[in-house]
């Protein structure tokens, strides 16, 4: 089970995080939908590094992307999203 | 040993066995050579090995719900009182009617599975009955687990795993070295292979020399977990660890004290000193009574102070063979022969065998003999002759298997060792080592200083003497030429060598196929003991070395794992939190019959005395219709969206038109996933200028939360608004009927608001929110106060309302209401494959788009609602009950056209009615189908027709 470093509150067992998709799967509201579908559908499964989207679901619920490897599940990066928390 | 002895029973007889035996020691020593019968064949099997590996010996061990199938006998250690039974045998193990399958084995070969599945479903049918009779591992108890099981977390610099010479000398180096370490050992004592040895380190027994490293580790600092077996190793050095506090099948040391324990290790670094596993040999009847490994055999004598037979031949491949030669000979058995496949067998402990026993080179065991049930005699292969040995016990060495699992399973790689023909562990991919016969190291003097160097210690060189002396690195056996007879790879499942060959012929050439279709190595054991025969045999096919051949994969747990302890406290009261209402009391008060939402309680109905469930709803519906009532709904979903970006956040989560609401006006809306399919439903309120609430269905409640977090944080974290949950912040009750208003303005004082409007109000001095919208079809009110005021509001509301002739409705109520109006529940209508048009809601959705679905909504598929299934009302023709989940179909047996989704009976009129998704359904309005319930046996005539059976104008609405 991966520790993954929070930026808000640390070193976290996996299974307090929620996995939500990869970065490139978000799909914004103002895609053509054809575009839309295709980034939701036909994804690319690199082998290797790839940016995720978590969410500290049982910790602070923040939500985060990770640049995470896939093969080797070692995390690379780890950066807070959307609205930031105060010190 | 000490003298203390403890009773216990083995199908019902009593027997006595000396403390600190293991069930299979107490067996041996007690005569019983027969203790199971195997899974295929009913064969007559008895105890192969000494540890977790035993493949044959599966006992069910403890009674009721403390009973504990499947456990290994040598790996249960007797206590006062313990019950065993057998499993598998029927009527009885002496006489098994299922051993016929063993003279019909040619009609059940590898693949029997497979070609019964993939043949035609009557095939399976016929012989089901046969098969369930047949095959099977010991049942699973009836009854709840009475027992507690426990979850702990440690952290530590060194987790060392086994707590043998390797392990000990480990866990000693990396205390000296002042690491916190953890050291875990699956045996009740420590020492590993010290156990069965006769040998001194450093001037002490080796026993005694483990025992008094655990006491240093201690003394350092260090924690040791004994009965505690490493199961599982996953990412970021985790690994999961199983400790047993009481034996299979015992009560706990005193009441609510768990008898197992999950431990949850991160650990900086992992050592695994694991061990090998001995491999049996490949020849003729290599299952019956009284043929062992040798390492086993050894284990008994020294370990238990039993001697497994009186008469014994040994067949080895290797030296290591030799030692269990001479434990025999030195605890009085007759040791017949040594059976040394090698051609020419030497060193020091070949020598010493030659001075005391028959040593025959070039020699293997082909066949065996019983008499009863347990072995006789040995037919040998002695060169180019055959010899037969009368033998009762026949222990056997086919080289060493190291115990690379948690490697693997940690990302390891494996690397084979030509010389042992066995694969080692090669290059690790997290912060861990195997140490120990586990990295295929044989040297007692050379593992101790790998052990201790290997946690850190500095350099130190431990005093072994060893009066048999070093022998050679093992070599393993090589799959022999002729066999006769079944000879078994995988005792558990049966699977011979036979087995193998008849795979390969039939074209399975990967060893997973091979794995599948014979299913080797698939048992509880996953094939520990006999699984590299088995790859030696396929990649002798084809004409391969074992790498080539390939490895199945290595997969967590070790052994096997009882549920309860991934469960932990977290069952019974404990299994998930019960979310009570503010108005629990209340409710309770007033006669509420309670039923179960998610985590909530909510309040069915209000039974009187000597009413049925049914008819409280029905009377509760009915007085909406008539009068007034109230319902608590307070576990709604409730959202407040502020900020000058509000409205344009709310858009993108509801399909509907949000952005043009007045202030104090509301509208129904749906939210869609990504995939254009409704998730849920609700209403949207404009309380103030840059100020919403937003109510959701209760059962999406958590879903909604984190959808709308995901919109606000991910996708749009540039807006200005903020999204509060504040569900558990008000409290609500609806206030429905054609008095409601009335109710609601003698209470306020004020006009209440008209449909689809809101106003502020004060009822009994508490300030609260009024939201016009209906459910039921009646006109109707949501009332939101802060929850602490819910009693006081909820008591003022229910006399108001008992005053108009009306008062408290339950969940089946509202239900009953709903269906009647045609309204959707998420869950029920809503299943995940309905479009908002497939509801009859495709014109409330924004045309231009910008709400998440719509995107989705696009694709061709779905341009047109031709052959998709739609909402329709069903009317129930033959005065029967509408069954819900029955299939709309012409004719019964025939494929269904759709499915009743809700079934109520009618409030205003007689009769049932129900919802349905049906295919076309639109254009089938005044159809007549079949609703069909195979499962419940119902057959219902009904009329489609629209889904809205009640005020289709809406005209009860309004005032
Ligand atoms: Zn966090």
């Amino acid at each position: 089970m991966m520790l993954i470093h929070c930026p808000h509150c640390g070193p976290r067992a996996q299974e307090e995080f929620t996995y939500e998709r990869t970065r490139d799967s978000v799909v914004q509201l103002d895609q053509a939908p054809d575009v839309a579908m295709a980034a939701l559908y036909s994804r690319t499964n690199p082998r290797g590094e790839e940016n995720e989207i978590w969410r500290h679901t049982l910790g602070c619920r923040g939500w985060l992307e990770l640049r995470r490897d896939r093969m080797s599940h070692a995390i690379v990066a780890v950066r807070p999203l959307g609205v930031q928390v105060l010190p | 040993m000490n003298g203390e002895t403890v009773q216990f029973t083995f199908d019902g007889k009593r027997y006595t066995a000396r403390a600190g035996q293991t069930l299979a020691a107490a067996l041996l020593d007690n005569g019983v050579a027969v203790v199971a019968r195997s899974f295929k064949y009913h064969r007559p099997r008895g105890i192969m090995a000494a540890g977790v590996e035993e493949p044959s010996a599966l006992v069910t061990v403890g009674e009721g719900g403390r009973a504990e199938p499947n456990t290994r006998a040598t790996d249960v250690f007797v206590y006062q009182g313990l019950v065993a039974r057998s499993q598998n045998a029927w009527p009885s193990l002496a006489f098994d009617v299922g051993a016929v399958n063993g003279l019909v084995a040619r009609l059940i070969p590898s693949g029997f599975y497979y070609k019964t599945f993939f043949g035609p479903p009557k095939r399976w049918m016929v012989y089901e009955r046969f098969i369930r009779k047949a095959a099977g591992l010991g049942p699973a108890p009836q009854q709840a687990d009475p027992d507690a099981f426990d979850h702990r977390a440690a952290f530590c610099d060194l987790l060392v795993v086994g707590a043998g010479p390797a392990g000990l000398a480990a866990a000693l180096g990396a205390v000296q070295a002042r690491q916190r370490v953890v050291l875990v050992e699956q045996d009740r004592l420590a020492g590993g292979a010290l156990l069965r040895e006769d040998l001194r380190i450093d001037g002490a027994a080796g026993a005694e020399w483990a025992q008094d490293a655990v006491a240093r580790i201690v003394a350092g600092g260090g924690r040791v977990l004994l009965r505690a077996t490493a199961t599982g190793y996953w990412d970021g050095n985790l690994v999961s660890v199983v400790e047993r506090l009481a034996e299979p099948g015992q009560a706990p040391s005193r009441a609510d004290a768990p008898v197992q324990r999950l431990w949850k290790v991160r650990a900086g670094r992992v050592i695994l000193a694991t061990g090998a596993i001995e491999r049996p040999l490949a020849f003729g009847g290599n299952d019956r009574p009284g043929v062992m490994l040798a390492q086993a055999v050894r284990h008994y004598v020294r370990r238990h102070g039993v001697v497994p037979g009186r008469r014994a031949v040994v067949a080895t491949s290797n030296d290591d063979g030799y030692r269990t030669a001479f434990a025999l000979a030195d605890a009085g058995a007759q040791v017949v022969a040594v059976l040394d496949s090698r051609a020419a067998p030497a060193g020091p402990l070949a020598e010493q065998a030659r001075a005391r026993f028959a040593v025959l080179a070039d020699a293997r065991p082909i066949d065996t003999r019983v008499r009863g049930k347990r072995l006789c005699a040995v037919i040998a292969q002695v060169g180019g002759s055959e010899q037969r040995f009368a033998a009762d016990l026949l222990a056997m060495s086919g080289g060493f298997t190291p115990v690379a699992h948690l490697h693997k399973q940690a990302g390891g790689d494996l690397a084979w060792d030509a010389a042992t023909q066995a694969f080692v562990p090669g290059a690790a991919r997290q912060a861990q080592a195997s140490i120990g016969a586990a990295a295929g190291g044989h040297d007692l003097a050379a593992i101790l200083a790998q052990g201790w160097q290997a946690g850190g210690g500095d350099a130190r060189m431990f005093a072994v003497d060893d009066p048999l002396g070093m022998g050679t690195p093992a070599e393993a056996a090589t799959v022999p030429d002729t066999i006769r007879g079944k000879a078994f790879v995988d005792f558990q499942n049966d699977v011979s060598l036979g087995d193998i060959d008849l795979a390969w012929r039939e074209g399975y050439r990967s060893v997973e196929h091979l794995k599948r279709y014979t299913t080797l190595g698939m048992g509880t054991d996953q094939g520990k003991t006999g699984n590299m025969a088995a790859l030696g045999r396929l990649a002798q096919a084809q004409g391969v070395d074992i790498p080539q051949a390939g490895l199945t994969t290595f997969r967590p747990p070790y052994t096997p794992t009882t549920l309860g302890v991934f469960a932990g406290a977290a069952v019974r009261d404990h299994a998930g939190p019960v979310r009570k209402l503010r108005l629990h009391a209340e409710h309770d008060r007033q006669g509420a019959a309670w039923q179960p939402v998610g985590y909530w309680f909510r309040p069915r109905s209000y039974p009187q005395v000597g009413e049925s469930l049914g008819e409280a709803s029905l009377r509760e519906a009915r007085m909406v219709r008539q009068s007034a009532g109230i319902v608590d709904v307070s576990t709604l979903a409730t959202f407040e969206v502020a900020g000058p970006d509000a409205a344009a956040l709310l858009e993108m989560a509801c399909a509907t038109a949000i952005g043009r609401l007045a202030v104090g006006r509301g509208r129904y809306t749906v939210m869609l996933r990504e995939d254009g399919m409704v998730m849920d439903d609700g209403t949207a309120w404009r309380l103030d200028e840059q100020r919403y609430l937003l109510t959701s269905s209760t059962g999406g409640a958590d879903r909604m939360a984190q959808h709308l977090s995901w919109l606000r944080n991910v996708m749009a974290p540039q807006l200005k608004a903020s999204v509060v949950n504040v569900q558990e912040h008000y409290g609500a009750v609806a206030l429905a009927g054609p008095r409601a208003a009335a109710v609601l303005a003698g209470l306020t004082g004020a006009a209440a608001p008209a449909h689809m409007h809101c106003a502020q109000g004060q009822i009994a001095g508490i300030d609260v929110l009024l939201l016009a919208a209906s459910y039921s079809g009646e006109r109707a009110f949501e009332v939101y106060a802060p929850g602490h005021h819910m009693p006081a509001l909820w008591q003022a509301l229910h006399r108001a309302v008992v005053a108009a002739g009306g008062g408290a409705y339950g969940l089946d109520a509202m239900d009953h209401l709903r269906v009647e109006k045609g309204h959707v529940v998420i869950g029920a209508e809503v299943d995940g494959r309905v479009t908002a048009a497939d509801i009859g809601l495709g014109g409330m959705l924004r045309k231009q788009g910008g709400f998440v679905g719509w995107q989705a909504l696009q694709r061709p598929v779905l341009a047109t609602a031709a052959g998709r299934r739609h909402l329709v009302g069903l009317t129930v023709l033959d005065g029967q009950a509408l069954p819900e989940g029955a299939m709309l179909v012409l004719r019964e047996g025939e494929e269904p056209l759709g499915h009743v989704t809700t079934a109520a009976p009618r409030v205003a009129g007689e009769g049932w009615i129900g919802l349905a998704l049906l295919t076309d359904g639109a254009s089938r309005h005044g159809q007549e189908l079949l609703a069909w319930s195979a499962t419940r046996g119902a057959t219902v005539r009904v009329r489609v027709g629209d889904p809205v059976f009640y005020d289709r104008q809406g005209a009860r609405y309004r005032d």
